[in-house]
């Protein structure tokens, strides 16, 4: 069945591969993040009205929640990722791992900025030791290990394995620290805004939209940054290749 | 094994094996703490448990790093790799020689330190539990740390970085335990759960250190 294999996603895995879809794919990735934000950042901040509490604090809303959301999700991408590497040693795999790292520490550090600015006309306070706040105080501290593991070993292999089982145990350990936290303190914190099972939306419709175009920009801005920065380690892996042989040569 | 940990715990006590240093580095650290604090006691009354957990945490932290490193650069770490002895059950005993000599320690010199920092007759239980439950995951999980970088060159800053966020858990139930010990409402709750996580800790990590170690000495 050539046709299926074609369209299986271990094709990506070879790197001549990924780096020609790719480069196929970047640009249209940038555009489409660049209109999905630029609409919902402009409807967010100049269409939509002030909050009747928050007044326009509540503008934030907009780049916080699709950071926040973003910097989990790149951690669960790098966990993805990792197990691959792991189970079936595609380079690229672990490449890409790398190359989320530095994206989801600067999404974490945007959330918990825009957090505190957000939290002070609205709480009273910059920072308050409430369980998601700190969570994501860790979830800092883990992409700095991780970062620092990868820069600290010098044979790429093994620092792609040693920081593929760090990923894995210290997913385990955020996710115990989360609940740890919630024992620990209660949160000052609203609850989780997107999701409207209970049957009453959290958020209104008028913010909801440019809300939700914005959460789609980000995650398009994640994935071209991802794609981009995973290019540019396969390029310097291939140069160090090349740098190699003409020393041998 | 049993040789393994005879060995491990006799090069520990012996000369230059570092034995009393986590401990003096314990006694230090909470001796200056009140002076960064202030001599008030009723405040120091208040902050002793977390100061006492913080300085077990970091007297653990301290003797890691050894944990590996001199079998690494003598090369009995490959003669072990080698042996039928598998290195799940090296990283276990390395695990289990560490919080004999750093953990068991700190442990029997908490109480001591309690009287300094003025921590209530009611606490001294609930610290002391909270302590000798608490520090065998703080040695298991620095276990993996001390796998992940053994070999580093400049492995002792790195493996901080990387080892304290994953203490997190523990030193939160830990200090929770010693601080409703000394409140007296009821610590048993947060003491299941500290050694709920000593359990899986040590059950799990010696897997994840002994994958780091065969990387490392690949």
């Amino acid at each position: 069945m050539p046709k299926l294999r074609a369209m299986s996603l271990w094709e990506y895995a070879n790197p001549r591969k990924f780096m020609a879809t790719s480069a196929a794919l970047l640009p249209w990735v940038i555009a489409l993040s660049a209109i999905c934000l630029g609409t919902g950042l402009i409807w967010g901040f100049f269409f939509t009205p002030d909050e009747r509490l928050q007044g326009a604090s509540v503008k934030i809303f907009y780049i916080h929640v699709p950071t926040a959301m973003m910097a989990i999700n790149a951690w669960a991408m790098m966990l993805v990722t990792s197990l691959i590497w792991l189970i079936r040693r595609h380079h690229v795999s672990a490449l890409a791992a790398k190359a989320a790292a530095p994206v989801g520490l600067v999404f974490t550090a945007i959330a918990l900025i825009t957090g505190a600015l957000w939290g002070q006309p609205t709480w009273g306070t910059w920072w308050e030791w409430d369980p998601r706040l700190t969570s994501f105080l860790i979830l800092f501290l883990f992409y700095l290990g991780y970062i620092a593991l990868w820069e600290a070993v010098e044979n790429p292999d093994s620092a792609a394995d040693l920081t593929s089982v760090l990923c894995l145990v210290g997913s385990v350990f955020a996710i115990v620290s989360r609940y740890a936290l919630l024992f620990w303190n209660q949160g000052l914190h609203q609850g989780w805004s997107i999701s409207a099972t209970d049957g009453e939306a959290p958020v209104a419709d008028v913010y909801w939209y440019p809300a939700m175009i914005s959460i789609a920009g980000f995650v398009l801005l994640f994935v071209a940054l991802v794609l981009f920065r995973t290019r540019t380690e396969i390029r310097a892996r291939r140069l160090k290749a090349l740098i190699t042989r003409e020393r041998m040569a | 094994m049993k040789g393994l940990l005879i060995r491990d715990l006799s090069l520990a006590v012996r000369a230059g094996g570092g034995f009393g240093l986590g401990l003096a580095f314990f006694l230090i650290v909470t001796i200056l703490m009140p002076f960064g604090i202030g001599p008030n006691t009723s405040t120091l009354t208040i902050v002793a448990p977390g100061i006492l957990w913080i300085g077990a945490l970091l007297a653990c932290l301290l003797s890691l790093d050894r944990m590996f490193a001199l079998d690494w650069e003598d090369g009995s770490l490959e003669l072990l790799a080698t042996s039928p002895l598998p290195l799940e059950a090296v990283a276990g005993v390395k695990a289990l020689a560490h919080w004999l000599t750093t953990g068991l320690p700190l442990v029997a010199a908490a109480p001591v330190l309690g009287i300094v920092l003025n921590l209530p007759p009611q606490g001294f239980f609930w610290l002391i539990a909270s302590l000798a439950i608490g520090t065998p995951a703080l040695s298991a999980i620095g276990t993996f740390g001390a796998a992940l970088t053994v070999g580093l060159k400049r492995g002792g800053l790195l493996l901080s970085l990387l080892v304290l966020p994953l203490y997190v858990p523990t030193l939160l139930f830990g200090a929770e335990v010693a601080r409703r010990g000394v409140e007296g409402s009821d610590a048993a709750t947060p003491l299941v759960l500290l050694a709920g996580l000593t359990l899986a800790a040590s059950a799990a990590m010696p897997f994840a250190a002994a994958a780091a170690l065969r990387v490392n000495l690949r």
